[in-house]
């Protein structure tokens, strides 16, 4: 099936940093597969390495050993067909909605005609039609994400990095927006990876949660999650899913 | 309707009162503020040996635009010389200063490079590079604007080099991952983040510049705002004096004024 097709494979990647109370490990051999298409979610506790785990697949850092491959070729720094979505609300504040958006097209150079059509598609397509011209100080927080959402799809990435975007916000927004970025998945099929530390988020979202362990990040179990979308936050599947997880998830301190 | 114009205040200070009613009110401050000036002498509380009353220098101000008494320049022309000079020497010390500090901040070799000669220089008076000068570049335009270049040099290095050291790191990663190369970060990502405190900078610059200026004319020059205050001393016209005073600090009041103007437009986004 085309659906089982490996786009991203990690193998023995570890990374560990060098402080003065000695040698402090984030991430420890993970070894991962990223199938074409999937709504990928990592979840574990806070602070276990997860955001370094994604700031290497996005070139952000370099591993200390093992190798990310896409498509089959190890990745080098960043590479434009790996997007993301940042933790913060990380807009530039001097430029608008619409100067925000295109911002990765007019870093390679795309004309303005074609990159502005591109990104009021998704403009449209996050639901801020009107906010264009809008600086980020005049939107709301969910309005923030959304054009952080808008900005990553504008670029064209083939995998669609989530660092716990939604963290910032208060949880009838976060609500919202899990259903909006589901939706905006299910129009536009992308690989996303999702990180979180919210259980219910992971379920709500995610086909396959990658549960990890405290610092550093290790891998712990795979759940594959097979519910119906859009998910019922209180059936019984859904519960039983949530419960069977929060029993194997480490306390964060 | 008449009610909805308001003064935004962002920690909801204030009257929220139509903005010609704050205008008012500073138009108050000044006029209260002549009015108390002009009642101490009127009344004799302070006696007009020492200080002019606000209505002698209304006319003298007048006089003074065709009058060359006492300090050889009619007050248009002393004007110009002193502008002439601090728009010289800001003007250079911005386009120098501001890339220079923006440089330092964003590549580590060009910190290492010119950080111990810039430390250096730093803690040396404005003031003190008159004598040199002097020797160098006589008492012309060119001294002087020299003078003031080195007053408002410093300030706009300091904040353009802290403002962009001060570039949020997830706006990096986020220019990074869109695959911009780190000129292209500099130039609009780094660069944009540190207008906000290089402006703060160049207000500071302004504020040298023009007490410098008249220092620097005070010592050298045959013209000028601050050489009219010094023939004035010279003379013993302390209306002369005030003069020169009054108008410096108007212009500066001005400068600032449309340095304003200039840092809403490029920073108008943080509102």
């Amino acid at each position: 099936m085309d659906e089982h097709k490996v786009r991203l494979e990690i193998s023995e990647l570890s990374k560990s940093y060098e402080t003065k109370e000695g040698r402090f490990q984030a991430v420890e051999k993970i070894d991962l597969k990223v199938y074409d298409n999937e709504f990928l979610v990592l979840l574990g506790p806070g602070n276990c390495g997860k955001t370094v785990l994604l700031n290497m697949i996005a070139g952000l850092e370099q591993p200390t050993s093992g190798e990310i491959r896409l498509d089959g070729s190890v990745i080098q720094g960043s590479d434009r067909r790996i997007g993301m979505v940042f933790q913060k609300l990380a807009l530039m504040p001097w430029k608008t909605v619409m100067q925000n958006t295109e911002i990765g097209p007019k870093f390679r150079g795309v004309k303005k005609e074609e990159r502005r059509k591109k990104a009021q598609s998704y403009i449209d397509l996050v639901g801020l039609n009107g906010f264009e011209k809008a600086y980020p100080a005049q939107l709301s927080g969910g309005m923030k994400q959304r054009v952080g959402i808008a900005r990553a799809y504008t670029n064209d990435p083939e995998i669609l990095l989530m660092d716990e975007p939604f963290g910032a916000l208060d949880a009838q927004t976060r609500f919202v927006m899990e259903q909006e970025v589901q939706r905006i998945w299910e129009q536009e099929k992308r690989t996303i990876i999702f990180v979180t530390n919210n259980i219910e988020e992971a379920c709500f979202l995610g086909d396959r949660i990658v549960l990890f362990s405290e610092c550093p990040a290790r891998m712990k179990e795979i759940y594959v999650n097979d519910l119906k979308r859009p998910r019922d936050v209180i059936s019984q599947e859904f519960l039983k899913l949530r419960a069977m997880i929060s029993d194997n998830t480490d306390l964060a301190l | 309707m008449e009610r909805k114009i308001r003064n935004k205040d962002p920690l909801g200070r204030g009257l929220g009162c139509h903005p010609y009613v704050y205008t008012m009110l500073s138009i108050a401050g000044i006029l209260t503020f002549l009015f108390v000036w002009q009642l101490l002498l009127v009344t004799g509380v302070v006696s007009d040996r020492y200080i002019s009353k606000p209505t002698e220098l209304f006319l003298l101000l007048i006089r003074k635009f065709s009058d060359k008494s006492p300090d050889g320049s009619t007050l248009p022309i002393a004007t110009l010389a002193s502008l002439k000079v601090a728009v010289t020497g800001l003007v250079l010390a911005i386009v120098t200063g501001v890339p220079l500090g923006l440089i330092m901040g964003w590549y580590k070799g060009a910190d290492r490079f010119f950080s111990p000669i810039f430390e250096v220089l730093r803690p040396i008076p404005p003031i003190s590079w008159i004598p040199l000068t002097i020797v160098w570049l006589g008492i012309g335009l060119r001294a002087k604007a020299f003078i003031i270049f080195f007053a408002a040099f410093i300030p706009c290095v300091i904040n353009s080099y802290a403002g962009i050291k001060m570039t949020q790191k997830v706006l990096i990663n986020v220019a990074k991952t869109c695959g911009a190369s780190n000129f292209t970060i500099f130039y609009k990502v780094g660069i944009p983040s540190a207008m906000p405190m290089t402006f703060a900078g160049i207000r500071v610059a302004l504020g040298n510049a023009w007490s410098t200026l008249v220092a620097a004319e005070m010592l050298a020059a045959n013209a000028g705002l601050g050489y009219m205050i010094l023939m004035g001393r010279s003379f013993a016209r302390p209306d002369i004096i005030m003069l020169g005073m009054v108008c410096i600090g108007a212009l500066g009041a001005l400068f600032t004024g449309i340095l304003g103007i200039f840092e809403k437009r490029i920073t108008g986004w943080r509102r």
